[in-house]
């Protein structure tokens, strides 16, 4: 049974490194830039849900959407002033600008908000008999799933299965697959590369507020660096399932969960770290793009 | 003697080090030198070295290293360990120095050497989330190595202090509390000498019969292969160069302080020394050098903002990037030069 | 192009950094600590609380201070900077840094150059030893860890016993160390041992499962808060509810903005400091960082607020003034601070060892209906 518990530790934990993880890949997918930003953009959604509902008290709905309002604009704004001036530029010149932006909101969130932790309310939660109730028990309370295990799972199908459809079925989801084949040749059939590219930013950044509102549900402190930790290992969660692909993001954010989780319950907490990292490394020498990614044969 | 332009660069990157060096040096003979600038003279030396030869793993072999603060730290505890472990053996300051340098490259060239294998058999992105991971594993490692020496000679151990030191032994890396009670040995000469060997072997390298088969792999492995070169071999060269260095800097580095962690050498640090490179210009030994010095001075620089400042940071590094890869600015710059060029042309002639 | 760019940035700094420092009628105070990045807490409540007490001090006429705070991220390179600026500025007395490893590497300097420092919050024993001229204010973690172990033996609280601490700090790892050491000998059982570390503080439920199954009825929590809210909203979640047991990093969990306080009930913590006693000192403390900082402030506030009447009172006394070099007032303060009994908002009748560990007892807390609540 404790087993079983660890395992949905690890799909709960998985399930929100999942969910930051699509994000990554869609604008990995479609830009060809590695958004080390993305984490930050989370935070602020985090931050934004926050001030909504505990301060403002509005109820969460209202909080989630004004949340991903805020990080839509904000997304956008961003590719406007930072990468859209780079698309020419190499790929590095515009991953160090990327980290140019994540220091700037870490460091505009410290003068905001300032350093002290806030604690997210609990959006997902029933009263019972005056008393919160997080979660359900099965087998007598020896099992306990709480509702954001469940929730950021049912988002994550939902906005995997609505990502894929999305891509393969309209025009815009073509467009971007057009671009992110060959941008030159996308833009001689007539599409908009710029356009195109400044969607891709703006779902990636409103998908990042929808995580930040998950990863703060699920570990309530709340700290203008709350999204750089679990963006890194979101990353590394799109890598192992495969850059670029969105059910391979799926796949890699729960295997990463999963496997944090049962080597901190059965080999060493001291050590999971590197633990995830041996994993992930052996994964890509067996399949060096990844589980999910696609193998580009190279042109000779 | 008629020099072409890659020694003329060379020998402009020399100059400009040593005149750097010797301008410092005379500045704080007599006294004027802040202790703020002071202070930052052997960090700023470990940042150059760093800098460049990340730029030899990023710029002349092409492959983007997120986990270079790994080496450095690797060479930053078994340099210190060392130089500890000698303070009686090797009474001289200056060639306990030398023995730490040494002993910290050597130390991460094996790290490089062990990591290489893997590393270089993967490509890009997939390549750099690897070194991102083995950084993270090395500062894992760290972050639970506790090492000791009694009489009875060197006592190491993973997780715990198992070590059972005899009385009078001294426990040198201890876990999460690093080493402490350093003492300073490293000093701005040192670094200077460290910055200049490691330019000398860099561009001997590069214009070597092997650093244009590096540079053929990063152009274009499968034609390089196909023209009889050994692809892994020379980028194995490179890697192990580029982390021995790395090592010989984290030594430089914790050198100057008087207790180092683990965790100073995470994957932000790689980051900011990538962050030099790219500011430097890829393959650009001599904007590496100056990048890593502008770059380290910066935020200090920026103080009297106060809360202020890290934002600053933030924004000047972004506009630098966007105004160096603005077309107009390159294009005025670059009619500038021909113009200066012409003009040096012209002199050159009348003379 | 970028080379234009970089080196008359590198030249612009160099001047930049060449001020120049003078003197006036105040006695320049500084100190670091991380005010940017993920410590940013604990250095802000420094010099948030620092800034009032020189404010109250100044206001009252005698002797003048002038505060300096720089930030050093948490870390020992930036704190060596921090401090080389603040030396430039013409600091005479420090405040040392505020994080344990940053003040390790500043108090190497500021023992070499002979200024004086007395840490608000920086409370490993390699801050203060073999170094004359390094004070604490607060207590060391040997004495947190081992107290904390004898307090639980002397109440009889539990008698198995889990442990939960940061591998990757030294402030945590400094009160395990000790805490293990102790408890064998006072009876206590540590039946579960289990870390975490910066890279995965968000789910604790492996650790929480394992104290659970071995059985623990008191779990010992070496840490910060912001650490500990999590662990105690998982632990109530998975329905398991031992004793917690906290040290003084576990004061500020009763403010943190929108913190379930019933989470927290029944939590022991050793702390030198109650943000809700009924001391006059403490009240008006605590109102005037709240009008002005909007916040309720930490033991770590506290620490700094004694740390600048610590020094108004030795100043006093070895009628320091501020025309008086650096290393002249470090020998004055030494010999005040060896010889002197301080009542501040931490602890009454402070006195200082030689070694410049300081003497106060821990006060054993516990939390009742969300508030702190004395139990000796």
């Amino acid at each position: 049974m404790s087993f079983l518990n660890f395992l949905i530790s690890g799909i709960s934990l998985g399930s929100i490194y999942a969910i930051i993880a699509l994000g990554y890949t869609m604008v990995y997918g479609i830009a060809k830039m590695l958004n080390f930003a993305h984490g930050d953009v989370i935070m602020v959604g985090a931050y934004v849900c926050f001030l909504a509902v505990s301060k403002s008290g509005l109820p969460p709905v209202v909080g989630i959407l004004a949340a991903v309002v805020v990080c839509t604009v904000l997304g956008m704004v961003i590719e406007k002033l930072a990468y859209k001036p780079l698309r020419q530029a190499t790929s590095l010149a515009v991953l160090i600008t990327a980290i140019g932006v994540s220091y700037f909101l870490q460091n505009a969130a410290l003068l905001l908000w300032t350093p002290n932790p806030k604690i997210f309310p609990a959006l997902f939660a029933r009263t019972v008999d005056g008393k919160k109730v997080t979660g359900f028990q099965l087998f007598d309370g020896q099992l306990r799933i709480s509702y954001v295990t469940v929730i950021t799972i049912i988002a994550c199908i939902i906005i995997m299965v609505v990502l894929t459809l999305f891509t393969s079925r309209t025009r815009t989801g073509k467009a971007m697959r057009a671009c992110s084949e060959d941008k030159g040749a996308a833009q001689l059939m007539g599409i908009n590369v710029d356009t195109t590219i400044s969607i891709t930013f703006a779902i990636g950044s409103g998908l990042a507020a929808i995580a930040g509102v998950l990863l703060c549900s699920a570990y309530p402190t709340l700290v203008p660096t709350t999204g750089s930790m679990p963006g890194i290992k979101a990353f590394t969660a799109a890598v192992f399932g495969g850059i670029g692909s969105i059910p391979g993001a799926f796949i890699g954010g729960l295997l990463l969960g999963v496997i944090e989780i049962l080597a901190k319950a059965y080999i060493s907490t001291q050590m999971s770290d590197a633990i995830v990292f041996l994993v992930l490394i052996i994964v890509l020498l067996v399949k060096p793009a990844g589980l999910l990614g696609k193998k580009i044969s190279e042109k000779v | 003697m008629r020099l072409n332009k890659t020694s003329k660069k060379n020998y402009l990157t020399y100059a400009i080090v040593i005149v750097a060096y010797v301008i410092m040096q005379i500045v704080a003979g007599g006294g004027h030198l802040s202790s703020s600038l002071k202070g930052m003279l052997v960090p700023i030396c470990a940042y150059v070295v760093m800098a460049v030869s990340l730029n030899l793993t990023v710029g002349i072999l092409g492959e983007l290293s997120l986990g270079h603060a790994g080496f450095m730290s690797v060479g930053a505890f078994m340099g210190t360990t060392a130089a500890i472990a000698l303070q009686n053996a090797i009474p001289s300051a200056p060639l306990r120095l030398t023995v730490a340098l040494i002993v910290g490259a050597v130390f991460a060239a094996i790290v490089g050497f062990l990591v290489g294998i893997p590393v270089l058999r993967l490509n890009g992105d997939y390549l750099a989330i690897v070194t991102l991971a083995f950084g993270e594993i090395i500062k894992s490692v760290f972050n639970n190595l506790y090492l000791g020496i009694d009489a009875n000679g060197i006592h190491m151990s993973l997780l715990e202090d198992k070590t059972n030191l005899l009385e009078g032994g001294k426990l040198i890396i201890a876990g999460p509390m690093g080493i402490g009670g350093i003492k300073k040995i490293a000093n701005f000469t040192a670094g200077f000498v460290l910055i200049m060997i490691c330019l000398v072997v860099i561009f001997h390298l590069v214009n070597s019969r092997q650093g244009r088969a590096i540079m053929a792999v990063r152009d274009n492995r499968i034609a390089a292969e196909s023209v009889g070169i050994n692809v892994t071999h020379y980028k194995m060269m490179a890697f192990v160069t580029s982390a021995a260095m790395a090592g010989a800097a984290g030594a430089l580095f914790a050198l100057n302080y008087s207790t180092i962690v683990a965790n100073k050498f995470d994957f932000n640090t790689s980051i900011l020394v990538l962050v030099f490179v790219v500011f430097g210009g890829l393959g650009n030994m001599l904007g590496s050098v100056i990048a890593a010095a502008a770059l380290t001075i910066l935020p200090e620089a920026l103080r009297s903002f106060a809360s202020y400042r890290m934002l600053i940071y933030a924004i000047v590094l972004i506009l630098v990037m966007l105004a160096t890869n603005n077309p107009t600015l390159k294009g005025f710059f670059a009619s500038l030069r021909g113009r200066f060029d012409k003009n040096s042309e012209k002199e050159a002639s009348a003379s | 192009m970028k080379k234009v760019f970089a080196f008359a940035l590198v030249l612009a700094m160099v001047f930049a950094l060449c001020a120049p420092a003078y003197a006036d009628g105040a006695i320049k105070i500084g100190g670091t600590g991380p005010l940017t990045g993920g410590a940013a807490i604990y250095g802000m409540a420094v010099k948030n609380a620092a800034e009032i007490a020189v404010e109250e001090i100044n206001a009252k006429g005698g002797i003048q201070f002038e505060l300096r705070f720089e930030d050093d991220t948490h870390d020992a390179e930036k704190a060596v900077n921090a401090y080389n600026t603040l030396k430039d500025w013409g600091m005479q007395i420090s405040t040392g840094s505020v994080t344990s490893k940053p003040c390790e590497a500043t108090s190497a300097e500021t023992y070499a150059d002979r200024i004086f420092a007395l840490t608000p919050s920086a409370s490993s024993v390699a801050t203060v030893t073999g170094k004359d001229n390094q004070f604490q204010m607060c207590f060391t973690d040997p004495n947190q860890g081992s107290a904390s172990a004898q307090y639980i033996a002397d109440k009889k609280l539990a008698s198995k016993v889990a442990v939960i601490w940061k591998n990757d700090d030294v402030y945590s790892k400094g009160i395990y160390e000790t805490f293990m050491a102790a408890a064998p000998g006072l009876g206590l059982e540590v039946v579960s041992d289990t870390t975490f570390n910066d890279g995965n503080a968000t789910d604790f439920s492996v650790q929480i499962a394992d104290a659970q199954s071995k059985g623990a009825e008191l779990v010992f929590l070496p840490m910060y808060y912001d650490a500990a809210s999590l662990i105690l909203t998982q632990a109530s979640a998975a329905g398991y509810a031992p004793i917690w047991f906290g040290v003084d990093g576990m004061d500020g969990i009763l403010s943190l903005e929108g913190f379930d306080t019933s989470l927290a009930e029944g939590v022991y913590l050793l702390t030198p400091f109650n943000a809700d006693s009924d001391d006059e000192a403490t009240k008006a403390f605590v109102a005037k960082y709240q009008e002005k900082f909007g916040e309720i402030p930490n033991q770590f506030a506290a620490d700094a607020y004694d740390v600048v009447y610590a020094y108004a009172q030795a100043c006093e006394a070895a009628g320091i003034t501020a025309d008086m070099s650096a290393e002249e007032i470090c020998d004055k303060m030494i010999e005040q601070f060896t010889s002197m009994t301080f009542n501040g908002l931490t602890g009454e009748g402070m006195t200082w060892a030689a070694d410049g560990t300081v003497t106060k007892s821990p006060k054993g807390m516990i939390i009742e209906n969300g508030a702190y609540v004395g139990i000796d």
